[in-house]
């Protein structure tokens, strides 16, 4: 066990440092001089060779990239264009609200989706079992910002029960939080309920077609015991992958649905930056959800592990 | 008499397994189809003119002369969302393209040269750890935001995806004694390649390619909605959902249809893809 946890450890720093300088390389691939979006469109060649120099795009290329991976290792990920802060600092403020959002999401994706799964592998082939596949297939076919903009419509304009627009945090108490997050959430939450309802029902199917559960059916345990007990168990491993796995496209989801929402999380963020051409932002933000989404991963290997010990004899 | 009924019971399984199979793959294609000569087919019947400005018709809803409503600027929605479907599927299209070939070269190489596996595939986990989107918009942020640019950043971020599964079958058929036959008759790399790795990679690359297509339509959507994919007045349905934030609260139909076209589309293709997956391995569940 802590072979597997060290092995994975080791691997990381060198993904790590690979993804930072690929942040570094595709924020520089401009063919344009980023500092242009910095003084404005029509700002002379004197303004522009100062605003080079403040933001250091004087130095070489290699300077430069040196620079940002050494930083970044000591948490120091540049300045803002436009904030007026550092990119750390700009992150850091609007992670609550992302993290809020995407743990209510992944709560409505696995109370909506678990279920679903579990119903559809219990009785395979059968009407209960198509109209599972076909709910779930349509979830994952509508985006995200189309369910919520109907959401918006419905709950938000006609029948007035959610505030459309706003943000409460969790220290203004947890109703307010719920009211201003619920739609948002449900928004994104439907679609990843639909890829867990799917993983749930694969991984049931597999383990309902083990020999162990036909020796427990065998010697006359009660089904629910068999599928709470012995089945259950065994396919949440693969549900815990799949929802690790999956953090990856609730983050991506977030951008859009905080954009549409006006959360002022580090989705928004995100979109406002590259609207603007913040590239130090654009950076910083590419760095810190790659480092996490890598983080999850590691995390999802040895939960596997542990759930599951001889995976790592491997 | 236990392992007759079993095999009863094994046949008319997979025989019910088959016909649910062809449901997806029927259901899927024929509604796909449907779509694509709803959207070439109408402009020949029905004059329409997706940058028309009718100020006398601003955010008018459904009626006999524009159908699905006008938007903001009074333009005709039928006409946006078939245009906006046109522009769609062809950046969905040429993913797909890009994708498919550019995956199967490295996939290829990953899967059949030992020295190359390494190295490709640890950058293709580092492509693969950014968000998809974010990494969509951070390329566009760079290079700037022209169609070509938004067919670019999303290969981008799909090759790895279609490179992933072309290296897992690769590696299987490296191994298989026909292509170990073909080795040992002498045969070219190339050939052992292209006549007989190639070929049994591509069931699994067409299923993927299927779902990549309907990810490219979603991806191009959100780039555009947020104001980053296709820029207006040139529709995509992304964008006019996009530039429908502001007044869809007034106009349901601003959402409504363009979103019913996007998720039909997605849904026709994620059922093609399943339904492709258990027509060729029947003992594949749906994913």
């Amino acid at each position: 066990m802590m072979n597997l946890v060290l092995r994975r450890l080791v691997l990381f720093i060198p993904m790590w440092i690979a993804v930072s300088v690929l942040s570094f390389v595709i924020v520089h691939a401009t063919p344009g001089d980023p500092a242009a979006s910095f003084v404005g469109q029509d700002a002379g060649a004197a303004s522009l060779d100062v605003a080079h120099r403040r933001l250091g795009l004087d130095r070489p290329y290699m300077e430069q990239l040196y620079h940002w991976v050494a930083g970044s290792l000591t948490g120091d990920l540049g300045q803002s264009y436009f904030l007026g802060r550092s990119v750390a600092t700009a992150i850091l403020e609007r992670l609550p609200v992302t993290f809020s959002l995407g743990m209510l999401a992944l709560l409505v994706g696995a109370v909506v989706g678990i279920p679903l799964g579990t119903v559809a592998a219990l009785s395979p082939n059968s009407w209960k079992d198509a109209s599972t596949i076909g709910v779930s297939l349509t979830f994952l076919s509508v985006p995200e910002f189309v369910v919520g903009m109907l959401l918006i419509y419905v709950l938000g304009v006609e029948l007035r029960w959610f505030p459309i627009g706003r943000y409460a945090p969790l220290s203004d108490g947890v109703g307010l939080w719920l009211h201003h997050l619920a739609l948002p959430a449900l928004a994104l939450g439907l679609s990843q309920s639909a890829l867990i309802a799917r993983m749930t029902r694969a991984s049931l199917l597999q383990v309902l077609g083990a020999d162990y559960i036909r020796t427990a059916r065998a010697k006359g345990l009660p089904e629910k015991i068999v599928i709470g007990r012995h089945a259950f168990r065994n396919a949440i491993i693969t549900i815990v992958t799949v929802i690790g796995l999956s953090l990856a496209l609730l983050l991506s989801g977030a951008f859009i649905t905080e954009a549409l929402f006006q959360l002022p999380g580090i989705g928004s963020l995100g979109v406002s930056a590259v609207l603007r051409r913040d590239y130090p932002v654009i950076q910083g933000l590419l760095l810190v959800s790659s480092s996490f989404i890598l983080i999850v991963n590691i995390l999802v290997d040895i939960v596997y592990g542990l759930l599951n010990p001889t995976i790592s004899d491997r | 008499m236990a392992s007759t009924v079993r095999t009863v019971f094994k046949t008319s399984g997979r025989s019910f397994r088959r016909r649910h199979l062809n449901v997806l793959l029927l259901g899927g294609g024929s509604l796909f189809i449907v779509i694509l000569a709803t959207l070439i087919l109408l402009p020949s019947f029905l004059p329409l003119n997706p940058n028309a400005l009718d100020y006398a018709e601003i955010l008018t809803g459904p009626s006999e002369a524009h159908r699905l409503g006008t938007d903001a600027l009074g333009r005709d929605l039928l006409a946006r969302v078939v245009y906006g479907g046109h522009n769609s599927l062809l950046i969905g299209v040429s993913v797909m393209a890009v994708t498919a070939v550019a995956g199967t070269v490295i996939g290829l190489c990953a899967g059949t040269t030992p020295w190359l596996d390494g190295p490709l595939m640890r950058i293709m986990d580092v492509m693969m750890a950014f968000p998809a989107l974010l990494l969509a918009l951070a390329i566009l942020a760079a290079l700037g935001n022209t169609a070509f640019n938004v067919v670019l950043a999303l290969s981008l971020v799909y090759i790895p995806r279609t490179a992933r599964i072309v290296r897992g079958e690769a590696l299987v058929l490296s191994k298989m004694p026909y292509v170990e036959a073909a080795e040992a008759l002498g045969a070219s790399r190339l050939r052992i390649l292209l006549l007989h790795i190639l070929p049994g990679a591509i069931p699994a690359l067409v299923v993927q390619e299927t779902f990549l297509f309907a990810y490219a339509i979603l991806g191009e959507a959100g780039l555009s909605f947020v104001g980053l994919g296709l820029q207006p007045p040139n529709p995509s349905w992304g964008n006019i959902l996009g530039e429908a934030r502001a007044s869809f609260q007034q106009a349901s139909w601003l959402v409504i249809y363009p979103g019913m076209a996007l998720a039909l589309t997605v849904l026709s293709l994620n059922l093609l893809g399943d339904g492709l997956g258990q027509f060729i391995d029947p003992k594949r569940r749906a994913r």
